[in-house]
């Protein structure tokens, strides 16, 4: 079935997330949407889908003009989706997750379960996955959950396909292997929308790419051109993909990590017998699948955690058993990985949230407890300057800002304490390319003043950009510790918890 | 009493349409960023709801109370009996029908105004602004205590405890009163301090409770004010502790007057000085929340907890500050009930609703400390106003209950408010 898209046009207030985007998609071609975070990707997919209605402009398949009132409309019309965050019940098995929403009765309303069984198994087969319809859902691992939603589309009958950033919760493995079910689709006639901004995948599979940045289509691009072609269309500018750095200048032992155990409050290990050293002047980067035990090892440094063994020694000195302020005040930098939830008070102004850590004592706050806000002002103003954040000025909501922007205030205010160590979780995450070479600077930077830095990422990328050793977390233990230049498919093989041969434990 | 706790569910009742407000994605005014992660459940819904009902706009304030002024016109109009009269016959004669409900409705009006403000029907000068300085006399607990729940608003925090704040204040600060022999520069501050005292410790219970074992405040201080009104209640049928020596009744002996706030105007007036220390309140408190770093972190946790505890700030303990200095405040308004409007002794209705009350006005009043000034002094007109609403045409005085019940309905329910005027959702969140 032939999708196209004509001049779709979606206002939200008075931004315009869609701006007359055309597209059209061949049945058995995949067809790449690249742009950043926040360029109206998902936007435009949300109206296809139903579930937003296009202030202008027309779907039309197979020369059919269509007018969807729901995703019921859209699934009707063959269109199918498989969601970021997949829409499934945990609950539920294969089988009823299927049925969910197209249920078919029998005598007195009971479900007929096992036709949807039969269906799990037979679009399995044709596929080659190995999915058991009466699995539950939440006992699949996240590829599988990823196949159910395939499964899912699927079974409704779609022609077309919308993968939205598909790849985000996977190992490289599950990775390829999602890139290699996408092709048999291509293969079987399927029309495919593969939703991303990785350039490296868009590469791999896409027939056709349209990049899209702010609302409109920037621009076509074979799959031969080269990452950074593609990535200065998205940004608008030419992008340095790669990060500048020197070797690094080795201290002492700064960071002594040994032992250390973290379990939530059910008594789950999250991280397990963890040992580890940062060098003064190192970047150690941890890497591995999101949910493998990097968000607690951070929180547990930073004494966000409660239920921690173990020793934590920066230079010297035990972190465990304190409180966050006191682990703050020792000179630990902390850039937390969802920077909406733990890094930032959206309703705070920027110059306000400069100081969030910084309120019982230093600079901004008076003998009296009363707040010092003219030299709090200055240094905003200062340190807006100084990391080039896009803002109106210091009053502005953090809230109101960009991804790269807000991050760029939390990597300021963190940077801008004398520090001993910098822990940063997920630097990058959801922050537009330009920015993302800022932060990879300022992490340098910091590395090359002296100071110890810990990065967690799950982008492979940016872990082999930054580190100086690359340590692999799978399941809250350690894998390994790697050189830098270890080559990615031993790192993608390492996240999948296998242990290669002379990697140090 | 009933009135007042009728408020809560009608709160409970505007917080379901603020909440599927807060969750329609298209109303949002911004499309979805496409990687952001939904927020975690424990800082999601209900702080979200409340964050939407405690600092709405000026703008929704004011309708509010526009509102509730017009669907307490209507309740006029029934209980008036010229206008149902009048109603009988109203095809025969409309006119009839129209002007007796004119009459009946700006009546009632300008006798709340003459009630609260100006009373035109006099010559004298001073008689006449006399009800002005009824209406301050009854603003000062309201806005003492409006402060205190705005403060905890502030902090992130549900102070549903307010009835029991005030009654241990005034408890403690009449206990002062009457078992302590001092002059009055000694005696007075000392009253109004054990007072303050009382209802901040009253309070901190209820934040100690919360930031060690996690118990949602809002229960908590619920069964506080149950456990404070009989704890206040045994006192005062207790001879040692609080009872007068010569009654059965369940009172404490009059207050000296060594103890007794003086009067602000001279004894021609009511007005006692609580209303000038609710005044100093005002003050302190806007240099706590926007001027202090106390302040800064009592907001900073009331409005993203995950990043103030992220940033180092102990919210545990910030909410056990936000719970001490909100019960001082309380405790204010308890004190100047028993020191300063009635001095003839602590009884356990001594609150007179105001707990409740201070709720609304600290909605009303945003949380900000010259919102509940103001909305202090409309909920002090109010109720001088209400008195003489009922004496001069003989409506009954919970209209005004209800009017005020209304007003909260109506912040509660922004989306509502927005939909009557037909707000564009952009002018109205600005």
């Amino acid at each position: 079935m032939q999708l196209a898209l004509r001049d779709i046009t979606k206002r939200f207030g008075a931004l315009v997330a869609n701006d007359r985007i055309s597209l059209t998609v061949e049945p058995g071609e995949i067809h790449c949407l690249l742009g950043e975070n926040g360029a109206g990707k998902s936007t435009l997919m949300n109206v296809l889908y139903g579930l937003y209605t296009a202030d202008e402009g027309e779907i039309v398949l197979d020369g059919v003009t269509q007018s969807f009132d729901g995703p019921g409309d859209a699934i009707a019309a063959g269109i199918g989706m498989v969601h970021q965050h997949f829409m499934l019940v945990p609950v539920f098995t294969v089988a009823e997750n299927l049925m969910l929403g197209n249920e078919t009765t029998g005598l007195g309303g009971t479900l007929d379960v096992d036709a949807a069984r039969e269906r799990v198994r037979e679009i399995s087969a044709r596929f080659g996955f190995d999915i058991d319809p009466d699995a539950v859902v939440e006992d699949l691992p996240v590829g599988a959950q990823q196949r159910v939603e395939i499964i899912k589309a699927l079974s409704r009958d779609a022609q077309v396909l919308v993968f939205d950033e598909p790849t985000a919760v996977l190992t490289p493995r599950e990775t390829d292997e999602l890139m290699g079910i996408m092709r048999q689709l291509r293969e079987a006639g399927t029309a495919i929308v593969f939703i991303t901004h990785k350039l490296r995948e868009v590469r791999e599979v896409a027939d056709r790419i349209t990049v899209i940045r702010l609302g409109k289509v920037v621009g076509e691009a074979e799959p031969t051109a080269s990452n950074a072609e593609l990535a200065s269309l998205m940004v608008g500018r030419p992008v340095e993909l790669t990060v500048q750095k020197q070797p690094p200048t080795l201290g002492d032992d700064a960071l002594v990590v040994d032992g250390l155990t973290v379990t939530d409050v059910t008594g789950l290990v999250h991280v397990n017998d963890v040992s580890f050293t940062v060098r003064a002047g190192e970047i150690m980067a941890v890497a591995g699948v999101q949910g493998n035990g990097q968000t607690e090892l951070t929180e547990a440094i930073v004494g966000l955690q409660d239920h921690v063994r173990g020793s934590i020694l920066l230079d010297g000195r035990e972190l465990v058993g304190r409180s966050v302020r006191q682990v703050l005040d020792a000179g630990v930098g902390f850039v937390p990985e969802d920077r909406q939830v733990d890094g930032l008070v959206g309703s705070f102004s920027i110059a306000e949230n400069l100081m969030l850590d910084r309120s019982f004592s230093g600079p901004f706050t008076s003998r009296f407890g009363g707040l010092r806000r003219a030299v709090r002002d200055a240094f905003a103003r200062e340190k807006l300057a100084e990391y080039d954040v896009r803002a109106p000025g210091i009053e502005t909501r953090a809230g109101n800002l960009s991804g790269g922007n807000q991050q760029k205030v939390v990597v300021a205010r963190e940077l801008s304490r004398d520090l001993r160590l910098l822990v940063a979780a997920q630097p990058t995450r959801g922050v537009d390319v330009g920015s993302i070479e800022f932060i990879h600077h300022q992490i340098v930077a910091t590395r090359d003043a002296g100071i110890p830095v810990l990065v967690v990422s799950t982008e492979l990328d940016e872990v082999v950009a930054l580190a100086d050793r690359i340590m692999v977390l799978y399941r809250g233990r350690i894998v390994g510790i790697v050189p830098a230049d270890t080559p990615r498919d031993v790192l993608g093989l390492m996240m999948t918890g296998e242990r290669p041969a002379g990697a140090v434990a | 009493m009933t009135d007042q706790q009728g408020q809560q569910p009608t709160g409970a009742t505007g917080t379901t349409s603020a909440e599927t407000d807060a969750l329609d994605p298209a109303a949002q005014n911004s499309p979805p960023d496409e990687l952001e992660k939904p927020r975690e459940p424990e800082i999601g819904q209900w702080h979200t709801v409340m964050r939407s009902i405690t600092s709405g706009n000026a703008l929704v304030g004011v309708l509010s109370v526009f509102l509730a002024v017009l669907v307490g016109s209507v309740m006029i109009l029934f209980t008036d009996e010229d206008v149902r009269a009048t109603a009988t016959y109203v095809f025969a004669r409309p006119s009839d029908f129209f002007s007796a409900s004119w009459f009946a409705i700006s009546e009632a009006y300008s006798a709340l105004f003459r009630g609260s403000i100006y009373n035109t029907r006099v010559d004298d000068p001073v008689t006449a602004i006399r009800p002005l300085t009824e209406t301050l006399k009854f603003a000062g607990p309201l806005i003492a205590a409006g402060l205190g729940i705005g403060l905890t608003f502030r902090a992130g925090l549900f102070n549903i405890g307010g009835r029991g704040q005030m009654l241990l204040a005034g408890a403690a600060a009449g206990w002062v009163a009457v078992n302590v022999d001092a002059p009055l520069l000694v005696h007075l501050p000392l009253a109004v301090l054990a007072g303050m005292l009382a209802g901040a410790l009253w309070a901190g219970l209820a934040g100690l409770l919360k930031a060690r074992t996690g118990a949602h405040e809002v229960i908590v201080t619920i069964m506080l004010n149950y456990v404070g009104f009989y704890l206040v209640f045994y006192a005062l049928s207790r001879q040692a502790l609080l009872q007068a020596p010569d009654t059965v009744n369940p009172t404490s002996a009059p207050i000296p007057d060594t103890a007794v706030l003086p009067d602000m105007l001279g004894v021609r007036f009511n007005l006692h000085w609580g209303f000038g220390l609710a005044l100093v309140a005002v003050a302190v408190v806007w240099w706590i929340l926007d001027r202090s770093a106390l302040g800064y972190r009592f907001r900073a946790v009331g409005e993203n907890p995950h990043a103030a505890k992220a940033a180092g700030i102990d919210v545990g303990r910030t909410y056990v500050y936000a719970f001490l200095i909100a019960g001082a405040l309380v405790g204010l308004a308890g004190t100047n009930q028993v020191l300063g409007t009635v001095t003839t002794g602590v009884t356990v209705d001594l609150d007179a609703g105001i707990g409740f009350d201070a709720i609304t006005v600290a909605l009303l009043g945003r949380s900000h400390p010259l919102g509940i000034l103001g909305a202090g002094l409309l909920f002090g007109a109010f109720k001088a106003g209400g008195f003489s609403m009922q004496a001069s045409q003989g409506i009954p005085v919970d209209i005004v209950l209800v009017i005020q019940s209304l007003i909260v309905l109506f912040i509660a329910a922004p989306p509502l408010v927005r939909a009557i005027f037909r707000l564009n959702r952009k002018g109205a969140t600005a």
